[in-house]
This record gives structure tokens, sequence and C-alpha cells, in this order.
């Protein structure tokens, strides 16, 4: 919409609403260059705006006042079904049981229920969920073990869990379908190590994703990896609205989680990210960590050779293993490296503190042989 | 004796007149206490409407929403996103906002001038409603600049024209009866384009009104009003006048009065435009405004070509006008709200259209022949071609 096209409609809009009848991608493009980058500049993402832009701004407000003031205002708390702290460092052996034949079977219960959760501070989501929260629990176990899963559906749909991994096709989870009130076992053995993935697998897919029902699978090599301070991040999004577009993205669920409570790390330490993206809707998703790099194994399925990079992109489903220490005492931000994603709630930090007792912070891992 | 059964027989009559009102008050209750519609109220998340009436640049690095609840719940404003960002802001009250609630939302985001800017607002439930800024510009303060140049805006759009349009008097007043009738007709012509351009943009106004401020019904009190609110003034006029049909004066008078009203909003829409810095744009298009407005002026002086006038009556003629469309500026520069603009709009199109049927009885009364005639409809016509073709200019 140029002047000479203004009329004197258009105008009387205009004084009428302050909208215009601007091109939608010319705005919404305009909107998010600008919009993005000052608010990347307060947060530390990215330098000030470049000098030939800076005429344009409209003052510039101190630095520090934009630190404050990007981001959502409250917490999210603990009424979201689970708390997205302990959930980083939280992984569930099952129940251990040694059979006849000597090897180990992990056995866990997961019921699927209906549950509004708090994605954001305030914002509530009517979401579809494993055991009540999202993402569901974090099951772990090591290749070769028996897994055995009992699926319990008190949901209102029916629904399944489809694993990752290698599996016989009646342990996939696609059918049968577990409609609400039934219960389906499935077993099969951890193979091959790496990090998996288990979500519903009932059509429509994308609403069963994307509505909750989805979480990490992590089968260790046989020798266990080397003692860390692991965590395991979910990059997820929620289209609060149901437009099929997401209003909010984080890992773990709740927007800005680790950006108001950065995760606290030793200085030198060992660090350990089992990484998923469960994303809907955008086609994929991307990790990228400040100040360091990290060592990248791809779907965690070896233990050498890793790819040294500071930024990883990832498909709807791809996950990875990331290994990294932070040299450097202080703050380490990371975040997709989209900057929508960042800015509608897929930012965090790391604190990297000098001397932190293992005790302390996201919990260290020995390695093989510590677990049952 | 008599005098008390008389008040008997008053009381009565008020119990009789309130009766079917006490009865509809206890069925309403009742109904709210055994609500028959509750199990259909399952677990549905409420229905829930938020309209954003402006958005202001009180300064750099802060925007300022002010929003509505226009819808049948509470809405609870969770967050606040702009340009797809999470951002804090300060809201003016309790975030849960009850149905009609308004509240303001102050933003310390570092808009860009000059720049478009997608304010959305996010609730509770997940819902979002969306505002766009076309054009972001710090908001007009009232000090005595911004009163000045919205004065003179007003002044340039509606005043000046008015008054060159009265300018056309003395060719009037010695031009012949037919060729009067002539301009009546053709003033016809432009005062009815003028309503169905007001009522044009009283319709694009309300569309703009939240949805629980009924902005239909607006339009209908605001139309109403003005015709009922004119006739009875013409209405005074004739009984202080011995029951005589009104002079051409008072003609003259109505239709200053109805076309003052219709350039308040016109007025409101220029100082709204201009605070969202559209008006850099658009000098071009106050030239336009002004063309268009001065046949305004020959609409007034129109009834009263056989009259003979004093020069203060045509100087106050052109003063009630022409200076609403000043009041409407500065009020539209400074606070635009589109539910009054709209009840403006509605009162505007409302004084047109009972102007239009009141210059129609004049002619009729004063010309044998009747309205039509070939010359009158020829005129009418005209009077709306010249409008359309002014019309054009303001497109700029």
């Amino acid at each position: 919409m140029g002047p000479q096209r203004l009329n004197r409609r258009d105008w009387l809009k205009l004084g009428a609403a302050g909208v215009a009848g601007v091109s939608g991608a010319t705005l919404l493009d305009l909107a998010a260059r600008g919009g993005a980058r000052g608010a990347l500049a307060s947060v530390g993402l990215l330098p000030a705006a470049a000098g030939h832009e800076a005429p344009r701004s409209a003052g510039a407000p101190s630095a520090h006042a934009q630190e404050e003031s990007a981001g959502v205002i409250g917490e999210t708390g603990p009424p979201n079904g689970f708390d997205p702290g302990a959930f980083l460092t939280d992984f569930d052996y099952g129940r251990v049981a040694t059979r006849a034949d000597g090897r180990t079977v992990r056995r866990w219960e997961i019921v699927a229920v209906d549950r509004e959760i708090e994605v954001a501070p305030g914002v509530w989501y009517p979401a579809w969920t494993y055991n009540g929260q999202v993402p569901g629990p974090t099951l772990r176990c090591t290749q070769g073990d028996i897994v055995q899963v009992e699926f319990v559906n008190a949901g209102s749909h029916p629904h399944t869990i489809h694993f990752h991994g290698a599996h016989p096709p009646e342990m996939d989870g696609v059918v049968p379908l577990v409609q609400p009130g039934e219960r389906f076992t499935y077993e099969f053995e951890a193979m091959p190590f790496g990090l998996h993935l288990y979500h519903c697998h009932t059509l429509p897919l994308k609403r069963h994703i994307h509505k909750g029902l989805y979480g990490a699978f992590i089968i260790d090599p046989p020798r266990g990896r080397a003692p860390a301070r692991e965590m395991v991040m979910v990059m997820n999004g929620f289209d609060t609205n149901f437009d099929g577009d997401n209003e909010v993205y984080a890992v773990n669920t709740a927007a800005f989680y680790h950006h108001q409570h950065p995760i606290r790390v030793g200085a030198g330490d060992l660090c350990r990210v089992y990484l998923i993206n469960i994303t809907e809707f955008d086609p994929i998703n991307s990790f990228h960590l400040h100040a360091s790099m990290f060592r990248l194994f791809r779907t965690g399925t070896r233990l050498e050779n890793p790819e040294l990079t500071d930024t990883i992109m990832m498909c709807q489903g791809e996950r990875h293993v990331l290994e990294f220490e932070l040299m450097y005492p202080g703050m380490h931000m990371f975040h997709a490296h989209q900057s929508e994603f960042a800015e509608l709630g897929w930012m965090g930090f790391f604190e990297a503190v000098p001397g932190l007792a293992a005790s302390e912070g996201a919990p260290v891992h020995e390695g093989y042989g510590e677990r049952a | 004796m008599s005098d008390r059964s008389a008040s008997g027989r008053a009381s009565s009559r008020w119990v009789l007149g309130l009766l079917p009102v006490f009865l509809l008050a206890g069925m309403v209750a009742l109904f709210l206490r055994y609500d028959p519609t509750e199990p259909f109220r399952a677990a549905f998340p409420p229905v829930e409407e938020l309209t954003v009436d402006r958005v202001t640049f009180p300064g750099p690095g802060m925007l300022r929403v002010h929003v509505v609840n226009g819808g049948p719940q509470p809405v609870t404003i969770a967050q606040v996103m702009v340009d797809e960002a999470y951002w804090q802001f300060e809201i003016d009250r309790d975030p849960t906002l009850p149905r009609l609630q308004r509240a303001t939302l102050d933003v310390p985001y570092p808009w860009v001038e000059g720049e478009p800017h997608v304010i959305r607002l996010v609730t509770s439930t997940g819902l979002t409603f969306d505002h766009e800024v076309a054009v972001a510009t710090e908001s007009p303060r009232p000090n005595a600049r911004y009163l000045g140049t919205f004065g003179l805006l007003g002044l340039y759009a509606g005043v000046i024209p008015v008054l060159l349009g009265l300018l056309w008097y003395p060719f009037l007043s010695r031009i012949d009866r037919k060729w009067v009738h002539f301009y009546l007709s053709l003033t016809v012509g432009l005062l009815v384009f003028l309503a169905v351009d007001a009522f044009e943009h009283t319709l694009e106004a309300s569309a703009l009104v939240a949805e629980g401020f009924a902005s239909v019904g607006l339009i209908v009190v605001g139309v109403m009003g003005a015709i009922l609110g004119l006739r009875a003034i013409s209405g005074i006029g004739r009984t202080r006048g011995g029951g005589n049909p009104p002079s051409g004066l008072t003609v003259s008078y109505l239709i200053a009065l109805g076309i003052g009203l219709h350039n308040l909003g016109e007025g409101l829409a220029i100082g709204a435009a201009y605070s969202l810095g559209e008006i850099a744009l658009g000098s071009f298009l106050v030239i336009g405004f002004a063309l268009h407005n001065t046949t305004e002026g020959l609409a007034i002086v129109a009834p009263v070509a056989r009259e003979k006038p004093s020069l203060k009556h045509l100087a106050l003629l052109g003063a009630i006008a022409g200076l609403p469309t000043i009041a409407g500026a500065w009020v539209g520069g400074f606070s635009y709200s589109p539910l009054a603009a709209t009840f403006f709009l509605a009162l505007g199109t409302g004084a047109i259209v009972q102007v239009v049927v009141e210059v129609g009885r004049l002619i009729q009364r004063s010309w044998p022949e009747g309205l039509f005639t070939p010359l009158n409809a020829v005129g009418m016509l005209l009077g709306l071609l010249i409008m359309y073709g002014t019309a054009l200019m303001v497109v700029a």
C-alpha cells in the first residue's frame, strides 16, 4: 500500500483502528525482522542494531531496561504436573527384575490422561499426556535389557505408544489402537543403543503428537558413557489457539523456564544433553550453545568421531546426544537459532560455576555400573 | 375526598403499569437461579473476545495497548507478544477483565519509527487476539503545538471551505428563481451523496467496535436521534413562527447543524489519522477534503438565496458547519475511540438525511411545479456527480 493508493475510506480506517490493509506478508516479515532484532539485542543474543539502522530506531532504551522487558511475566508454577527443573535431570529406569536366563527386565506403567497443563505463565493448554506430564517420563535402559511397558489408556481418545529403535512390528505401537479404558503391554529387547523417542501413533497423528503424547527413550551403550552431568531436553511447541501454528516453544514444555532458572553446572565439567525435537507444525527446530562448542553424536548411536559445532538443525523426530564443557564461568545462553522460537519461549541459560560440587546443580551420572 | 380517590386511582395505575416489569424481573431471577441451559454447558472453554481499541506510542521504547473485553464472559490476559516475541507488560488493573471492562497495558518494547508492529494478546486459555499497527509513530500529546496543528487542519479541511462556499450567496441572490431551485436541487444531490458517504464511514467505524457494545443498535440510536432532534428543533421553530413552514434561514441553520455534525465525524478521522503518522503522506488529502467541503457551503446558502440574511447570520452558519471539524480533529488526535466515532458518524448521517428532507420540502413549497422538474432532476444528478468528482480528488 503506497501513499498514492490511500483513499478517503482507507484513511478513515487508519484513523479508526490503526489497522491498514498492508500486505500481510510484508508486514509480518518487517515486523519479525524489526522486532526480533531488538529483542535479541536486549537479551544479549545479537549485537545491538547495526549503525545504518540506528537512525530509524525510536530511541534506544538502556540495555538494562531491555534485558528486563523481554520474555513472559510471572512463572510457570508447580501445577504444571511436573517441575520442569526436576524433569530435566529425571531419568526413569523402571522397576528392575532379572529373568531366569539372567537378563535384566525393566518394567514401566504409563497411563494416558487428559490434563490441562501450564505451558507459559498463566497460559493453560488442554493436553493429552503420558502420566499426567508433558513430555512423558524419560525411560532409560541399557542395550539388551528387556523393556516392558504396560500402557493404560485413561484418556478420552484411543492412543498407542510407538517406540523408535528396533523391535518386532507387532510391538511398534501403530496397531492395535488402545481404546479408552483398555490396556496393552509393549515388550521388546532394547536395541540399538542411542537416543530414541516414544510417542502416540494414533491418527490424526499431528493432533495426537502436538497435544503432548511423547517422551524420551534412552538406550545406554553396554559399557555406558563417560561420567557427566546429564540432562534431557525435549524441544516442543504448543498451538494454544489451534490455528496450526505454535504460540509457545520450549524445551520441556515451560516457556522461558531455564531463562528464569538457569541450569547450574560446574565450569569445565563434562555435560551431556539428550536432545530431542518433537515440535509439531514447524519442520525443523534447532539448538545453539553460546560461548562454547559441543560434540555432536547423531542419534547417540556412535561413541566416537563426533562433529564439533555450536548449532545443530533437527527435523521433527530427530534427536542427538550433545557433549560439552563450559570452560568459562558465567552465564551461557542456549536457544533455538530460529529467533522466532527463541522469543516465543525456547531459550535458557547454563550457569557455569567454578568448583561446583558433584552433588550440586545438574546431577553427575557415573556411567555404566552406577545403576542397578 | 375526590382528590384522595383520584390519587388512589393514580397509584393503582402505577401498579398496573409496573406489574409486567416485576413479573419479568421475577422470571429473570428464576432463570438465573435454576438455569435450564446448565446441561449444555459442558467443560467447554469459555467464549472469549478481546478487542484492541487502539495502540499508542507514548515515547521511545514503550507502547500502550488499550483493550476491551467485548465478549460475554470474563477474559484473563496472561501474556503479550509483540512481533511474535513474548514481552513483559504492566496492566493497570487485575488481568481478568469482566464483560465490557477496559484495561491499559504498558509494554516496554523498542518499537521502530515508521515500521509496522503486530501486538498479540494471549489469554489464560491460550486464545490469541491480534492488532496490527501499520505505521508506528510517537503519539501526540495535547500541548499547544499539537492543538494548533490539529486546529489548522480542521480549519483547512472544514471551516475555510464552508466559508468559501458561503461566498456564493451574492451570486445566488442575483439569479432567476428557476435557477435558485436548480441550485437547491443540486444541494439535495450533494447531501444525498454525503449521507451515503457518511453511512459508509459509520459502518466502517462500527466494524472495529468490540462486539459486546452492539454497534448496530448504536447506529440506529445515532441516526434516529439526529433525525428526531432536528425535527424537534424545526418543530419548535414552526410553533414560534405561528405554524408557518420554516423559513429559508431556518432551513439553512438546520443544514449547517447537520453538516456540522457530519464534519465532527470527519474531524475525528483526520485527527486519528494524524496521530498515526498518516498525515505525512497526505497534505494532498487535506486539499481534497477542502474541495469536497466547499460544496457544503453552497448547500447552506442556497435556501436563503431569496432572503436577505445579515452577515452575522452567514458567519454563524459557517461556524456551526465548520468548527466541529476542529473539535473532531482534537478529540480524534488524542483519544480516538471506535465506539464514540461510530456514534458521532451515525449522528452525522441522520442529520444529513433530515436536512435532505427539509430542503426537499422547501423546494416543494415554493415551486408550484414540484420537486422533480427536469431542471431540478438535472441539478440533483449534477450534485451527485460533483460530490463523486471531488471524492475522487480525496483519493489523490
